[in-house]
């Protein structure tokens, strides 16, 4: 791993005033990704800033919701009483990434800020407009069976690794960012966005600023939920295709609902026509069906991922299946 | 040195004058070696005090198998490496480097965690635990028993780290059923595949428990 200067915060003001003086700083969390891409040569700071001693670990009751500070661990937010009785979503789609020991270190904050799996971007000796702008796409031409079906542009065709902010997207949260000019909210499905022209940015947090928490609204979705995620292999590997589904029941109508993909897409990717359509429908499979058919409006496929576009319907379709009938 | 990195060969316009003792140092030319890129843009921006900067070692306490250790470490080094490099507790193994195999899980405050991915300055005050100090004496714990018993390993490398996995799966408390367990030990990499023997020994400590 290269050498770089370390700096331990204690406040939030202080490590926000860390990053305004070096340039070349970035904050370090949990670590498991940002470690893993300094010794692949990827990412190069020439100082990390340690916020791991700031306050920001609870995981509290606010009026109408609950409040994952950036710093909780995914493993605390997964195994929370409150997350699970409330929000189980949120505990079947963390629960369904990386392995229990990466869990345990990674944080909320990090979790969001987690950079794609694109191999394109991982190899140095290879062009890519997220690692390096203006060097070109690999994977545009290349072997891009991982890639995007939704939102990409001939910059970049990566897609956001994180399964956890397919669940904030379904469950409507709200980021506390705060930076040299003080703090702001963001909504959750504001917070990624899709490569455009920038791929370099995977979210609209700006460079100087600290993720504080993560609100989730009162708990609306929490009886008829599923996460399901189609993986190369049963257990620790990233998405090929996720879905977040959560439906309101009143008998056999659905009375609303929310479908998230994860895999697909720069951000996760919240399927509003599919969910619009699904209300009023009665929970059975020519409903989920045309659900799917609503939700691939729009997708396009590269060389090596065509399969997508049949798998991802049909997770769409077991995934509403599965959330009706839990 | 089969890469050389393309820098002059007496480190001409990269350091200067009384850096030039410094260079002499064994660990400043290895990673001359090992890291170009970093050294040649720190050249190229003047910024060979920064370069210098960066190798000063900082001050860590933590606890490891219950015995308080205080060290100075740089800070790109990992945990994984102060223990095995610096401490001497090679129990603890490197397989991957980077979070994918769980070949050196160790226990950080009592929770699982990936040594290779933590660097060991954002351990202070921490206390760890090794595949070392699992055992009471001569006495194996009941896990390392079961694993003997059960043949959870042919290779052995990646056992420290299996068993440091299980013993933190048990507390967790999700070593209800087949699958159960294998989901919780999937970041644990067996290559042999002894993954079956693997589940047996840590349902028959898990049996023995309840």
């Amino acid at each position: 791993m290269n050498p770089f200067q370390y700096t331990r915060s204690q406040g939030t003001s202080g490590a926000i005033q860390s990053l305004v003086k070096d340039p070349q700083a970035h904050f370090l969390a949990g670590g498991t990704n940002l470690i893993d891409l300094m010794k692949m040569g990827v990412v190069l700071p020439e100082r990390l800033v340690d916020i791991n001693q700031l306050p920001l670990k609870s995981i509290e009751k606010i009026p109408g919701g609950l409040r994952l500070g950036a710093l909780a661990t995914n493993s605390e937010v997964a195994e929370h009483p409150l997350v699970k009785q409330n929000y189980p979503l949120l505990s079947l789609a963390i629960n369904a990434g990386a392995s229990p020991q990466l869990r345990n270190m990674a944080t909320v904050g990090g979790n969001m800020m987690q950079r794609t799996r694109c191999p394109y971007f991982f190899d140095t000796s290879m062009p890519c407009n997220k690692r390096e702008p203006n060097s070109g796409c690999g994977a545009l031409e290349g072997y891009n069976r991982m890639h995007a079906l939704f939102g990409a542009s001939d910059k970049c065709i990566a897609v956001n690794p994180s399964d956890m902010n397919v669940a904030l997207t379904a469950l409507d949260a709200t980021v506390h960012v705060k930076g040299p000019k003080g703090e702001r909210m963001v909504k959750f499905a504001d917070f990624h966005r899709l490569p455009g022209d920038h791929p370099e940015k995977d979210n609209t947090l700006e460079r100087e600023e600290l993720i504080l928490a993560v609100d989730l609204p009162a708990p609306s979705f929490n009886k008829h939920v599923y996460y399901l995620k189609i993986r190369d292999r049963t257990s620790y590997a990233f998405a090929l295709v996720s879905v977040a589904a959560a439906v309101q029941l009143d008998g056999n109508i659905i009375k609303d609902a929310r479908l998230v993909m994860g895999g697909v897409a720069h951000k996760p990717w919240r399927l509003h026509t599919a969910e619009t359509f699904l209300k009023g429908q009665p929970a059975e499979e020519a409903t989920f069906e045309r659900a799917a058919q609503l939700a691939m409006e729009g997708a396009r496929a590269y060389a090596y991922n065509q399969f997508k576009l049949t798998l991802a319907p049909n997770a769409i379709r077991q995934a509403l299946k599965n959330a009706s009938l839990s | 040195m089969s890469k050389k990195p393309d820098i002059p060969q007496d480190g001409e316009g990269l350091l200067h004058g009384s850096r030039r003792d410094f260079i002499k140092q064994s660990s400043f030319l290895s990673a001359i070696a090992l890291t170009p890129e970093a050294v040649l843009r720190a050249a190229e921006n003047k910024w060979d005090e920064k370069v210098a900067d960066v190798f000063e070692k900082i001050p860590v306490n933590l606890e490891v198998n219950g015995v308080k250790y205080s060290v100075k470490v740089e800070p790109r080094m990992t945990l994984l490496d102060l223990l095995r490099e610096q401490l001497d507790l090679t129990g603890t193994k490197k397989g991957c480097d980077r979070g994918q195999c769980g070949a050196c899980t160790v226990h950080v405050n009592g929770k699982r965690i990936n040594s290779c991915l933590s660097l060991a300055v954002t351990n202070e005050g921490k206390k760890i635990t090794t595949i070392e100090g699992l055992a009471n004496g001569e006495q194996l714990h009941p896990m390392q028993e079961a694993f003997l018993k059960h043949d959870g390993f042919q290779c052995g490398y990646c056992t420290s780290g299996q068993i440091m996995s299980a013993v933190a799966l048990l507390k967790e408390g999700h070593a209800h059923s087949r699958e159960e367990i294998s989901e919780c030990m999937s970041g644990n990499i067996c290559r042999c595949g002894a993954y079956s023997n693997i589940v047996k020994a840590i349902q028959e400590v898990k049996n023995s428990q309840s």
